[in-house]
């Protein structure tokens, strides 16, 4: 099958690869960019594993086909550090141990991000919506959601 | 041909559909779009349900539909997800048909002999089925702007608190006359057969008359009839047609109270 030539931002940098027309973004992401972050968990959109920011919306990227990112801004959980400072909602994970396993969490850090980019004060309630698209089978969400509630925190700078 | 492409990945990868070419219809700007005119909505077939939630207009004139479209899946899917798509996947639990249905929502089809108009509720003609030609497609849906005195809502049942698909889904759309009454009514239901079903029963009970127990009792008792549900894991047969019948009648009150409000009466 011809491969077709795509030119993204990812994670502030312009990226070239070829991929196939049916291959999935996510692993193009993973296979041929090298950004190993995301995961796929389900393959169906469901388990949010795969979760990335698409143009500032978070989507899945286990559902976009990799052609969809020509000409794309994408963010994935290896663009949230800066200059090997961690992301706010990053440290807050650590220090709240708001992971065991560790394979949700790059899926966790940027639909909690999408979320603090919209709404930087969510409530309890807001946070646990809008993290309902991410499935963890380890901690049970409560650390999670401290941890996001932490760094909206930080983040507002109280 | 895809929008959001949240059906049909899963629909790939389970080798339930094999297509030569797909085709992504979100780059052509006519179907990303939302717009109003003093007569109609026009909502892109390919538009984000996010985009249509964020709306605030169109939430606050039809708040059912923006809440039944809001229930599709999680944010990542909002981002996603479509109208046309939940149409035209033909799942018969799709959150927005009922609400489209109760509202008269039209589509817009595009196909090589030019566009054509049908009711969405002539769309679906069975699980996974569409009255649409192989080669055509849903380019927008017409929205008649809401009358005075009316109002929208559609309510789900499902055993979670988010993230399912719906076991029974209620869209309801009143219209009141000057004194109170009700004067127009549309009742639809999702999940409880293989399409989506008006029903006319509970429509006829609520025109002209006001609400009250008896009105209600046979708005439920009408929906709970008019289903044909599946018997599966999330739920029995007879759970579902009593989960109708109170979740049709909620939808009803809840149009109402929407429909004073919006006639400046509360």
């Amino acid at each position: 099958m011809a491969r077709t030539h795509i030119t993204a931002v990812v994670n502030g940098d312009e990226t070239e690869f070829l991929t196939e027309d049916g291959t999935s973004l996510l692993n193009a992401l993973r296979d041929e960019v090298g950004l190993t972050g995301a995961k796929e968990g389900c393959g169906t959109g469901d388990c949010g594993t795969c979760s990335v920011m698409i143009d500032g919306k978070v989507t899945t990227s286990c559902l976009v086909f990799a052609p969809e990112a020509q000409g794309a801004t994408i963010l994935t959980v290896e663009g949230l550090a800066d200059s090997g400072q961690l992301h706010p909602l990053q440290q807050c994970f650590l220090e709240g141990a708001a992971l065991q396993c560790g394979i949700c969490t790059p899926g966790f850090l940027i639909a909690a991000k999408a979320l603090l980019d919209k709404n930087p004060d969510p409530t309890e309630t807001e946070i646990r919506y809008a993290l309902a698209g991410n499935l963890c089978r380890c901690t049970g969400y409560d650390k999670i959601v401290r941890a996001v509630q932490e760094a909206a925190r930080e983040m507002r700078g109280q | 041909m895809f929008a959001g492409a949240t059906d049909v990945v899963p629909q790939l990868r389970a080798g339930r559909s094999a297509p030569e070419v797909l085709v992504d219809l979100k780059k052509i700007e006519e179907l990303v779009s939302i717009a109003k005119d003093d007569d109609k909505w026009r909502v892109g077939a390919a538009t984000p349900t996010a985009n249509l939630t964020g709306d605030e207009a169109f939430s606050e004139e039809f708040p059912g539909l923006s809440e039944a479209a809001g229930l599709i899946g999680s944010d990542q899917i909002q981002n996603r997800s479509s109208l046309g798509g939940n149409l035209c996947n033909g799942s018969p639990a799709a959150d927005s048909v009922p609400a489209m249905v109760v509202n008269g929502v039209r589509a817009v089809i595009a196909g090589p002999n030019g566009t054509r108009v049908l009711d969405v509720a002539e769309v679906v003609t069975g699980p996974g089925q569409t009255s649409l030609d192989m080669d055509e497609f849903i380019v927008e849906f017409e929205i008649d702007r809401m009358p005075e005195r009316s109002g929208d809502a559609y309510l789900r049942m499902i055993p979670r608190t988010e993230m399912d698909i719906a076991v029974v889904g209620a869209g309801a759309r009143v219209t009141l006359a000057e004194d109170g009454s009700i004067e127009e009514a549309i009742v639809a239901l999702g999940a409880v057969a293989p399409t989506v079903v008006r029903v006319p029963q509970a429509e006829s009970a609520l025109i002209g008359n006001t609400v009250d127990d008896d009105t209600l009792s046979a708005v439920a008792e009408a929906a709970s009839g008019v289903c044909n549900p599946i018997d599966d894991k999330r739920g029995t047969v007879a759970y579902r047609k009593q989960v109708a019948g109170v979740l049709a009648k909620r939808a009803v009150l809840i149009a109402i109270e929407r429909a004073e409000q919006r006639n400046g009466t509360k």
